[in-house]
């Protein structure tokens, strides 16, 4: 009443502009413009030190043009584009192809001749993802009962033509094994983190502990 | 050889002008990249930082976007009236800058009526609304427009009663001088600038009021930006604008918040007064610079109010308040004065010590009367027709 | 001669800054009084319960997502809710406490929206609506902890929840838990005691308790008509039983009322939410269940209270692997029922503020 109400919005908005209790909203992506303060410390040293090593980086930053690598802060369980696919896991099921809710894997298999003892493997012909109609839900990930689907973690796929949306099986065998522990528990708890960079090989996406090869001997001679 | 005299003081004017033209431009580029940044610190997100240092260069970047684009006429448009319709709004913007005192010699125009000036000039803006909203043949225009006429010609009124306020407090004419000059008037900003030995802001608190809502009206911003009003009406009058003529549009907007406080400043905060090490120039700025951050900060944080609560405000609200503070001041002078009609710095400070009580009397008097009791909130008591909990026994 | 002026017609959206979505009103104003409104919908019909015929019943899930953005967790709860009682799943402890903190996250965070976006229609430029999406913001980076995506999060599957919360989640909730109160009352600090507000909301868009009732109105809408009607108390589902809350209520039912209930709401979903937090048990998180669900012959409808009224699905079953029929209650579209009624003799300007005060998503509207 008697306008208090209006200058107390006032001092609200002015409090957050001189001090954000919280964060801002908005993180630059995919660099960040730092201050001389924000260099220093992405060096690991103190401010004097760095200007005297970098002096030109440090003259950049006081006007404002340094910039520094950056990206978005994401959970290990983020569901991205760029699937991850093992081949030796998967058998050419299709399940991950019956789940999928709009239909948008096709994948074509032959009998290989391969591993006749464990039942013959099929090879995999084709193994088409179009991402231009994925919704990232996951179902497939989570349909797959060998594990050999998971879902990726990044999310820059842009392209200028559609087609190139589809993600044949050569991208699929050649995209970099950093899966993202959505509906794969198994991978999280080891801190492992996808954005970290380091890959996973097929023997560790497993639920189940990989049996060493004794185990595995054993295992053959009682049958 | 002496250049005829019409054509040296042409060609003095021009280069002027240029000078001033200019300069206002740049510096409303500069007041955009400001203001965005600003605003975006007040909304807890960054602003434009991308485009050289700290963004600054984002300004020019925005031009040459508009610049370049097409600049689209809608069939239905009156195109002359269309076409005009920016520059008469750009036009009064520029016109207010002529008069205005920079320091004691920095002047363009020094205008004898510099404040008459002053208020004529800036209604010219109400037509450029009117006619861009109307020539734009857009429904959403011409509802902005009509806003916009009704609005500015409202506020139009109390703004100069409140100027009357402290044209009062300036006192009377100089008297012609020795070679026959006119004595500098009391309606020239030179002679308003000199007599603040004290702002008038300190010694009539309602006149700044009522003056600073006016005119944060009369440039249409929050809380009373009914022109534009982009959440009901896209963005107003200039809805179908496109490209240059859209830019343009745009520079007389930002100007506006400039020109605003320049003659703020220049009524109620002293001018070019400071202290002297400092020159009176940057004085000057930094007082500008200080009230530009006070209108952005009040847009940052109001809403905006209907369009008929903005009319009566200016009609039952700051016209009244107008009223009083005229009255209470002439009151006052008629009093105080000395035997040659000039207030002394002493019945300044009484004047401020009897004003300000004034001013807050009146506004929470006004607020009882506008607010209708309506503020109270009563406790809430569950509808009969449906209680689920009724219905749990 | 009097001079007779004759009222416009207006197409207020489908692009138009504060219709939320691809809504089109045809408005007739006379001056700038509204005489008469016309809803248009379907701009955003996708026909997801068609759709949903030909998607077997944890596919559907995803589906749901899409229909009220802005609350996907709600919408995800009353199909699956939909899904158990028409297979007779029964669902583990864990797995409830765990959908009721979710979707009171996601009350908050659509209420947060909801608050935000009305402020954008006063005219506010965005800064509260900052400060809301700053919150909402949070409770995203805590779903995306939970199941990887921010906004459409297919978390729940008939039978409980995809997966168990990480272990990073639970402190991320502590604190959302201790510092959110606080800043609601920065934001109302903001807004409720604005004179501005107050000028604008306060009397206008008066809804009754007899006409919110007569158009079936529900959610935060229908409270702030003083009807004390909130399923989670009037039907408890999951685990709301065990829990205490109230339920806020409004005045007169005007704009101001609807925005006050919002936050009010907000606060008691922060109490429920320390109450989960405090009593969830340890334990599995959703039975073995075939991937493909045939339930038996049969009809179910569930509802939840969503954050926008009462959200429910109607399922019939044919024992096939999808439903025969699927219908959905979406509130934002009965909402918009007595919208006429609210906005005739109002302003244009009063008009985009009850209009953003109903709080609606057209994904629901037009399903
Ligand atoms: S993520 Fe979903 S939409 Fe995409 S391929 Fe897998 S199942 Fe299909
Ligand atoms: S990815 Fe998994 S589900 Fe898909 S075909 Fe291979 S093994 Fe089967």
């Amino acid at each position: 009443m008697y306008g208090i109400g209006l200058l107390k919005g006032l001092a609200v908005t002015m409090r957050n502009m001189v001090s954000p209790g919280r964060q801002f909203t908005l993180h630059q992506y995919p660099d960040r413009r730092v201050g001389l303060l924000g260099l220093a410390k992405q060096a690991n040293t103190n401010l004097v030190s760095y200007v005297l090593r970098e002096p030109a980086m440090a003259a950049k930053s006081l006007i404002g043009l340094a910039t520094v690598k950056d990206r978005m802060p994401q959970h290990p369980r983020f569901r991205g584009e760029e699937f991850v696919w093992y081949e030796e896991r998967c058998t050419g099921c299709a399940s991950c192809a019956k789940y999928c809710p709009l239909g948008i894997i096709e994948i074509v298999t032959h009998p290989s001749g391969d591993a006749m003892q464990e039942g013959e493997k099929y090879a995999i012909d084709v193994f088409d993802i179009d991402i231009g109609r994925c919704m990232f839900c996951g179902l497939c990930v989570e349909a797959c009962p060998y594990d050999a689907i998971h879902m990726g973690s990044g999310f820059e796929e842009s392209t200028y033509v559609r087609e190139e949306l589809v993600i044949d099986v050569d991208r699929l065998r050649s995209a970099p094994k950093r899966p993202s522990t959505w509906f794969r528990p198994q991978l999280e708890g080891k801190g492992y983190q996808p954005l970290d960079g380091q890959e996973v090989s097929w023997k560790d996406v497993g639920r189940h502990q990989m049996p060493d090869d004794s185990e595995l001997e054993d295992r053959w001679a009682k049958r | 050889m002496d250049l005829p005299e019409w054509l040296a003081f042409g060609m003095a004017g021009f280069t002027l002008a240029f000078i001033v033209i200019n300069a206002m431009i740049m510096s409303t580029a500069l007041y955009t990249w400001f203001e965005r940044r600003a605003l975006g610190r007040f909304q807890v997100r960054l602003g434009p930082n991308r485009w050289g240092p700290f963004g600054l260069l984002q300004p020019l970047a925005d031009i040459i976007k508009l610049i370049t684009k097409e600049d689209t006429i809608p069939d239905e448009a009156d195109r002359p009236a269309f076409t005009v319709a920016p520059v008469v709004l750009l036009l009064p913007m520029l016109l207010v800058v002529a008069v205005v005192p920079f320091g004691e010699d920095s002047f363009l125009g020094r205008l004898n009526v510099g404040i008459l000036f002053i208020v004529g000039v800036t209604s010219i803006s109400t037509i450029a609304i009117f006619v861009g909203g109307w020539a734009s043949g857009n429904k959403y225009a011409m509802l902005g427009a009509m806003r916009g006429v009704a609005m500015l010609i409202s506020y139009e009124v109390p703004m100069a009663l409140a100027i009357a306020g402290v044209l009062l407090l300036v006192g009377p004419a100089l008297p012609a001088d020795a070679e026959g000059f006119a004595g500098i008037s009391s309606l020239a900003l030179s002679k308003i600038v000199e007599s603040q030995v004290l702002p008038f802001l300190l010694v009539s608190p309602l006149a700044f009021l009522v003056f600073v809502a006016a005119a944060s009206a009369e440039m249409s911003r929050t809380p009373f930006d009914q022109i534009e009003a982009e959440s009901e009406l896209g963005s107003g009058y200039h809805t179908e604008y496109s490209g240059i003529k859209f830019a343009v549009f745009q520079l007389a907007e930002f100007m506006a918040p400039i020109v605003t406080s320049i003659i703020i400043v220049t009524l109620f905060l002293g001018g070019t007064r400071g202290f002297s090490p400092v020159p009176e120039q940057i004085w000057f700025i930094l007082k500008v610079f200080v009230v530009i951050f006070l209108l952005l900060w009040v847009r940052a944080t109001w809403p905006r109010l209907r369009i008929d609560q903005i009319m009566a405000f200016a009609w039952k609200g700051l016209f009244g308040l107008a009223i009083l503070n005229l009255f209470v001041v002439a009151t006052e002078i008629e009093f105080l004065r000395t035997s040659d009609g000039t207030l002394s710095t002493g019945s300044l400070w009484l004047m401020a010590a009897i004003n300000w009580p004034v001013t807050l009397v009146s506004v929470v008097v006004l607020a009882r009367l506008l607010g209708h009791g309506r503020m109270d909130r009563p406790e809430p008591s569950p509808s009969p027709l449906a209680n689920m909990y009724a219905e749990a026994e | 001669m009097a001079i007779t002026t004759e009222p416009v017609t207006i197409n207020l959206g489908p692009q138009h800054p504060s219709t939320h979505g691809v809504f089109r009103l045809r408005v007739t104003f006379d001056g700038e009084e509204v005489v008469d409104v016309e809803p248009v919908f379907g701009y955003l019909h996708r026909g997801t319960e068609k759709l949903a015929e030909s998607r077997s019943y944890v596919q559907i899930v995803t589906l749901t997502d899409r229909l009220d953005y802005t609350a996907s967790m709600s919408n995800n709860l009353a199909y699956v809710r939909a899904v158990e009682k028409l297979a007779g799943i029964e669902v583990p402890e864990r797995a409830m406490y765990l959908r009721v903190i979710t979707a009171e996250l996601q009350r908050i965070a659509s209420h947060l929206m909801a608050t935000g976006f009305l402020l954008n229609d006063l005219g506010a430029f965005a800064t509260p609506l900052m400060y809301c999406f700053r919150e909402r913001e949070r409770i995203l980076d805590m779903f995306e902890m939970l199941c990887g995506a921010r906004i459409t999060l297919s978390y729940m599957r008939p039978g409980g929840v995809f997966q168990d919360a990480p272990a990073e989640f639970w402190p991320a909730l502590d604190t959302f838990l201790v510092e959110t109160p606080g800043y609601l009352d920065d934001l109302e600090n903001l807004i409720t005691g604005n004179e501005i507000v107050l000028a604008r909301t306060r009397g206008v868009g008066i809804l009754g308790d007899e006409l919110a009732i007569a158009t079936s109105v529900t959610g935060p809408m229908l409270r702030a008509s003083g009807v004390q009607w909130d399923l989670r108390k009037a039907d408890p589902y999951e685990v709301y039983d065990r829990l205490e809350f109230d339920i806020p209520i409004g005045v007169a039912g005007d704009t101001f009322d609807r925005y006050l209930v919002r936050i009010l709401e907000m606060r008691e979903s922060l109490k429920i939410i320390e109450q989960c937090v405090d009593q969830i048990p340890r334990g599995p998180i959703k039975p073995d269940l075939p991937f493909n669900l045939r339930p038996p012959e049969g009809d179910a409808y569930a509802a939840v209270e969503g954050p926008k009224g009462e959200l429910g699905f109607y399922l019939v079953s044919d024992r096939g692997i999808a439903p025969y029929r699927c219908k959905i209650r979406a509130p934002s579209f009965i909402n918009l029922t007595p919208l006429k009624e609210m906005v005739v003799g109002w302003k244009v300007g009063d008009l985009i503020v009850i209009f953003g005060s109903v709080d609606v998503v057209l994904g629901e509207v037009d399903r």
